[in-house]
């Protein structure tokens, strides 16, 4: 395993360099389909995109900074059953990370997918993308990714990268099958190929690579960037434990919510096919309203926001990627993300585990010993 | 001023700590009447949210409690809440509430003497402790 090259780029165009590879993937008898983002024919939006037809890819670029959604939904519903073909499908490392999730909450069967990953110097909230892409025009992506792997962190207009990507200390995607590397590497003249898995190597093989070396300055690069990402989550960490240290602080993090669901239906690893907040018990009587607000004096409407996010976490925490879409689906711009990933830290270290880094690692709540975790019930088993 | 009396709400399996709470009042033991039983087929069945509930409702504090490890009627349902309760306790003091107010223990059927001393020292802990936020601040 692990077999690496180094692929040139022509005319400093890292995006059409892409292209061809994938070009080249779509070309192999046995790779049906091809699922990459791309910029749709109504720009300015860049959307996952499944390909089949090598000349399609066109409009691909898995570079941008637009990152709408995590691909790693659409992965599973890809996957929940054999599709009858085999399929290349390109990620960011948060995605598959939550793919790793959902394939071991069985909403997803890796057998006929590759999962090809990118380095990430991160994206942009949809609506600065926006603002981004409508200034930039059409070099967009390739302004971004040299400020982005320069290690800027702010770009015209005063857009940052989104809250997540700025604290995400996993910026190299480990679980890919194959690496595509920009980190440490001169992009306009090259970038970095690597196989990480049995099906990688296969994959690697087959688009007939010359095996090299990675630059010696890429170990540097990445270290040094999860360095600084890691400084800034640690931050972001005691920032938001100061804000929502008891319950009246929570109350006041969460008071703009207004129970849309949004970050529920954005999130990746919110599992549940039917999520209980929409069911019926939650479908309460009028009279319990009256008796609810005659018992406290008061009750705000809608009902339960606290215990809506209290659950989620309770429910997806362990499973948290950190990839932000909660905030970024949020209509009222609660910082949803911080909260999660304050959270998420602590309820997987309590059980030693790391959503995404691997498939053999069940997660935490599917399985159970009969000797285990005696502080629980007081040192007592 | 009035004297703080907690409500306990506590979640007990039909098989274990139900049977060693009647047995407490059958013997006519004496304890705190502070605490509210739910009685439950197993503490498999204790999701994360009815204890969230309580406590957000009020409950000053939420009693777990089941037939020790390899007597539960159902094999394995009091590992697993033994981890559900863990993953509560890593939640819930970040937002204020002290882990105490969480406690998971395990009482069989023949344990009245020990339900009765369990709720009286809980109790005591959370008097000590002092009333929850949730009593006093609007939880939205």
């Amino acid at each position: 395993m692990t077999k690496t090259a180094r692929c040139s780029v022509t005319d400093g165009n890292l995006t059409l360099a892409l292209q061809s590879v994938f070009r080249s993937m779509l070309a192999l008898d046995e790779i049906q389909a091809l699922l990459v983002p791309q910029h749709l024919p109504m720009k300015p939006m860049v959307m996952p995109v499944l390909v089949s037809d090598p000349e399609r890819l066109e409009q691909a670029d898995p570079l941008t900074p637009a990152f709408p959604m995590n691909a790693a939904k659409l992965v599973s519903r890809l996957t929940r059953k054999p599709a009858g073909g085999k399929m290349v499908v390109v990620l960011r490392p948060c995605e598959i990370r939550a793919y790793i999730e959902l394939v071991k909450l069985k909403q997803g069967v890796p057998d006929d997918v590759i999962l090809v990953g990118i380095d990430c110097p991160g994206a942009f909230k949809n609506t600065d993308y926006l603002k981004f892409a409508g200034a930039a025009g059409e070099a967009a992506t390739a302004t971004f990714l040299k400020a982005a792997l320069a290690g800027d962190t702010q770009f015209d207009g005063g857009i940052n990268l989104s809250a997540a990507c700025r604290a995400c200390e996993h910026p190299v995607p480990d679980g890919a099958d194959l690496l595509i590397g920009t980190f440490g590497m001169d992009i306009e003249r090259e970038f970095l190929v690597a196989s990480q898995s049995a099906k990688g190597d296969a994959l690697f093989e087959q688009l007939a690579l010359t095996p090299a070396a990675p630059p010696e300055s890429r170990a540097a690069a990445v270290a040094s960037l999860v360095a600084s990402r890691t400084a800034v989550r640690d931050e972001m960490f005691n920032q938001t434990r100061e804000l929502t240290a008891d319950l009246e602080k929570l109350s006041s993090y969460v008071a703009a919510c207004v129970n849309c669901y949004n970050c529920r239906v954005a999130c990746p690893v919110c599992y549940c096919r039917e999520c209980v907040f929409v069911t019926d018990v939650f479908d309460h009587e009028p009279f319990q309203y009256l008796r609810w607000a005659r018992r406290k004096g008061a009750i705000k409407m809608p009902t339960d926001t606290v215990f809506y996010h209290i659950t989620r976490l309770a429910h997806m925490s362990t499973a948290c990627v950190g990839c932000g879409q909660c905030s970024n689906a949020c209509p009222n711009d609660i910082p949803l993300m911080e909260l999660f990933r304050t959270t998420a830290h602590v309820t997987q270290a309590a059980f030693d585990y790391e959503a995404g880094r691997s498939l053999d690692e069940p997660p935490p709540l599917a399985v159970f010993r009969e000797n285990e975790f005696a502080e629980v019930t007081g040192g007592k088993h | 001023m009035q004297t703080f009396e907690p409500t306990i709400i506590a979640f007990v399996c039909n098989w274990c700590t139900y049977t060693a709470a009647d047995l407490a009042g059958t013997s006519r033991l004496v304890y705190p009447s502070n605490v509210r039983l739910v009685r439950v087929m197993c503490t498999g069945m204790v999701d994360p949210k009815f204890v969230i509930k309580a406590l957000l409702e009020g409950a000053d504090a939420v009693l777990i409690s089941g037939c020790h490890p390899g007597d539960c009627h159902y094999i394995n349902g009091n590992f697993k809440a033994r981890r559900r309760i863990k993953l509560l306790k890593a939640i819930l003091p970040q937002f204020g509430f002290d882990e105490k107010r969480v406690k998971l223990t395990w009482i069989g059927a023949s344990d009245g003497i020990q339900f009765a001393a369990t709720i009286r020292d809980m109790v005591t802990d959370i008097k000590a402790l002092g009333p929850s936020e949730a009593r006093q601040a609007m939880v939205i």
